[in-house]
């Protein structure tokens, strides 16, 4: 088989093919291979519930794919409530003419990345459109996750809490660009693509205050914090030095005009923690690869309520506004 | 290897310590000054750097800064947006242009709101792209809606000489590249404006050379310095505007010496000369109708200019901004944003109704965005 043709998703004998060589294979368990017309779930606590599309452009990018990308988009929106992933479910919709071995590649990293918070694909589905109707490949995954802690929301920011950020800012964003763009000028830059849930369940473990968590996605650094300032009614203020931006990124960003803390990240979290859990926080967050260079970047303060005022290090102050204008689109 | 040559260039000219010594430098210096000194960035770009940084926080009261015309997109006015839309509409056409040009409106919708019913619009990152774009789609119309100061007119000549070069017969050019130095003229005219001197741009004078401001210090007696981006670039620009204050001169001073000399790109200056020639009349949004201050297609290229072939579509009537909207005298630094009635209220980022509302480098977006904040 060397390419998805209309035939696979049409229901019949090789729409079966693709579901039992592929997805039955790669997503195996109990609750999958059942093949009822709904997956049957037991589930004791509270529950959190999400879905996201994912549309990016290139399907392949350094650092992860948009299969890896489906799997931790949605089960970080799960972590970020605080909220253990356990079912998803997973709809592909194929453009006729895919290549088999890019759906396999697809479907194999996002069946590495489900083993990484132990999430499992309990249903899913499969359309192929004509070649023309969509570009190569769309996947909508669905996730219920058990909250393990309570009380992690926007709105929960409080005076005095110690604003961090798991890791440096920009990268998913400058990979997407610098690959559209054809650059090979920094081959070292991958994206940040990642599922966040060990580090998140790490600091449960560790009861550590955390008031909000918030991965960094569209709109960066920038959106997550004026969401945060507008939603708590706070000031956040930020030391502009303190904020990670990898030499790549900013190559990339003054090679195009944009923003480190506006630009896009999969795998880039920020955190309001009550200030005397903040250094056991860290210390937690950094036993996780994906969270070494957690640093503290700001603080809630009353002084300009629903603002983020950035401090410079040369003694100026701004206001750190939500990005405007033309954002990449097609970037998750 | 190509990111660390980026950095190095850009790394020591925002040095936190450099920046806050020559800050120090400039308020010692600035209590000599026996009037404020009111600086125009003639271009957006230095606003942009001036907010970012925060630099007035930094400076004494006695220096000031009046922002400028702004950038490409903020002095198109909405009768040419209108045309980029009329464009855009006709059947089986691309239209391309530049990046904010896109959200902007014209009197009734933008080219956004035509992207999103359908018609291909499409932003590019360098013009270039205009070429790969033509040829990919041999069977449509291409119209590349040219804008820019003096330092992209260069790249809209060398895409248009690699269209007559290579003889692609589908892309066409509507130009508005528009010619700095006839502005600042336009705004100093009546004699009011209460600018003393002037911030121009390096990257213009890269290509035309600094000669294009020497008429400024003789003209109104006024420094001139000529400087980059950074904020060390800004800074080191004011102290030397301040010295020549002290010094009782007015001359035009180049900090950027990194890359800018008298002459400028001779190369580009004539391949601009070879495709284009000034324009009898250009309206400047906020400024209003300037002599010579634009260029157009030579006539040998009316084959190409989508303004002569597609004129019967294109609307003539000249479009002014809300009659409130005072962004003429808040350019001649007689007013501030404040002042205006709408300010805020009907007129936002989001709707703007004038010119210095529309695009980042405006004052009046840059003091919607910045005002308020820090002492
Ligand atoms: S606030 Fe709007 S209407 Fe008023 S001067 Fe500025 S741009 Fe013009």
């Amino acid at each position: 088989m060397k390419s998805v043709q209309l035939s696979h998703g049409g229901g019949g004998e090789e729409t079966n093919t693709l579901i039992n060589d592929l997805f039955y294979r790669y997503f195996e368990n109990d609750i999958l291979i059942k093949a009822e017309d709904a997956a049957v779930l037991e589930v004791k606590k509270k529950i959190a519930f999400t879905t996201d599309s994912f549309t990016v452009s290139p399907i392949v990018f350094n650092g992860g794919d948009i299969g890896k990308l489906s799997i931790a988009g949605t089960v970080n929106d799960l972590a970020m409530m605080g909220a253990r992933p356990l079912y998803l479910s997973s709809a592909f919709m194929i453009e006729e003419g895919l290549s088999y071995d890019t759906l396999k590649q697809i479907v194999e990293s996002m069946a590495k990345e489900l083993a990484k918070s132990g999430a499992k694909i309990v249903c899913g589905d499969t359309k192929v459109v004509p070649r023309g109707s969509l570009d190569k490949i769309f996947i909508n995954t669905a996730g219920i996750g058990e909250i393990e802690q309570e009380d992690i929301s926007v709105s929960n920011l409080e005076q005095g809490d110690v604003i961090m950020a798991s890791r440096d800012v920009g990268r998913h964003g400058a990979t997407i660009l610098m690959e559209r763009e054809g650059l090979d000028i920094s081959s070292d830059l991958q994206s940040d693509c990642e599922t966040l849930w060990p580090a998140v369940e790490g600091l449960i473990k560790e009861d550590i205050a955390v008031h909000s968590l918030r991965d960094a996605t569209r709109g960066g650094l920038s959106a997550v914090l004026n969401e945060w300032a507008q939603a708590s009614d706070i000031c956040i203020e930020v030391e502009e030095d303190s904020v990670g931006i990898s030499d790549q990124v900013r190559g990339i960003c003054e090679m195009f005009g944009f923003e480190a803390m506006d630009l896009a990240n999969e795998g880039t979290f920020i955190l309001a923690v009550a200030s005397e859990d903040a250094e056991k926080a860290l210390q937690v967050l950094r036993q996780y690869h994906f969270c070494e260079n957690a640093s503290v970047i700001g603080t809630v303060s009353e002084k300009y309520p629903s603002k983020v005022v950035l401090h410079s290090a040369h003694g100026t102050s701004r206001f750190l506004d939500l990005p405007k204008g033309e954002l990449l689109p097609r970037i998750c | 290897m190509n990111e660390l040559q980026l950095k190095d260039l850009y790394d020591g000219f925002r040095d936190p310590k450099t920046i806050r010594m020559l800050a120090k430098e400039i308020e010692e210096l600035a209590k000599g000054l026996d009037e404020t000194l009111n600086i125009m960035e003639v271009c957006g770009g230095h606003t942009h750097t001036i907010m970012k940084y925060g630099l007035p926080q930094l400076l004494p009261a006695n220096i000031a800064f009046i922002h400028g015309p702004g950038c490409p997109v903020c002095i198109m006015p909405k009768e040419r947006i209108d045309h980029a839309i009329a464009l855009a509409k006709m059947e089986n056409t691309i239209l391309l242009t530049l990046g904010d040009m896109i959200r902007v409106p014209g009197s009734k919708t933008s080219l956004a709101v035509e992207r999103a019913a359908g018609h291909d619009i499409r932003a590019l990152y360098t013009p270039m792209d205009a070429l790969k774009i033509a040829k990919e789609n041999p069977d449509k119309k291409v119209v590349f809606f040219a804008i820019g100061f003096e330092t992209t007119t260069p790249m809209t000549s060398a895409v248009i000489k690699h269209t007559v070069d290579q003889g692609i017969k589908n892309l066409f050019f509507h130009i508005n590249h528009v010619l700095v130095p006839p502005a600042v003229d336009a705004i100093m005219a009546d004699g009011k404006a209460k600018i003393n001197a002037f911030i121009g741009p390096s990257h213009v004078s890269v290509i035309t050379g600094a000669k294009i401001y020497a008429s400024l210090p003789e003209d109104y007696n006024t420094p001139v310095a000529v400087s980059g981006f950074e904020p060390v670039d800004v800074l080191q620009g004011i102290l030397m505007m301040v010295r020549q204050k002290l010094e009782g001169r007015a001359e035009l001073e180049i900090q950027y010496t990194r890359a800018v000399t008298m002459e400028g790109n001779l190369k580009a200056q004539q391949l601009n000369d070879t495709y284009m020639r000034p324009r009898a009349h250009f309206r400047w949004r906020g400024i209003g109708d300037i002599p010579d201050s634009a260029l157009e297609l030579r006539p040998e290229y009316d084959y190409l200019d989508a303004e002569k072939l597609f004129a019967d579509i294109l609307p003539t009537e000249p479009i002014d901004d809300h009659k409130l909207c005072i962004c003429g005298t808040i350019l001649k630094g007689l007013a501030k944003p404040m002042d205006c009635k709408v300010f805020g209220k009907a007129c936002t980022p989001n709707s703007p109704l004038g010119s210095c509302m529309v695009s980042s480098e405006g004052s009046c977006n840059a003091y919607y965005r910045y005002a308020g904040v820090l002492g």
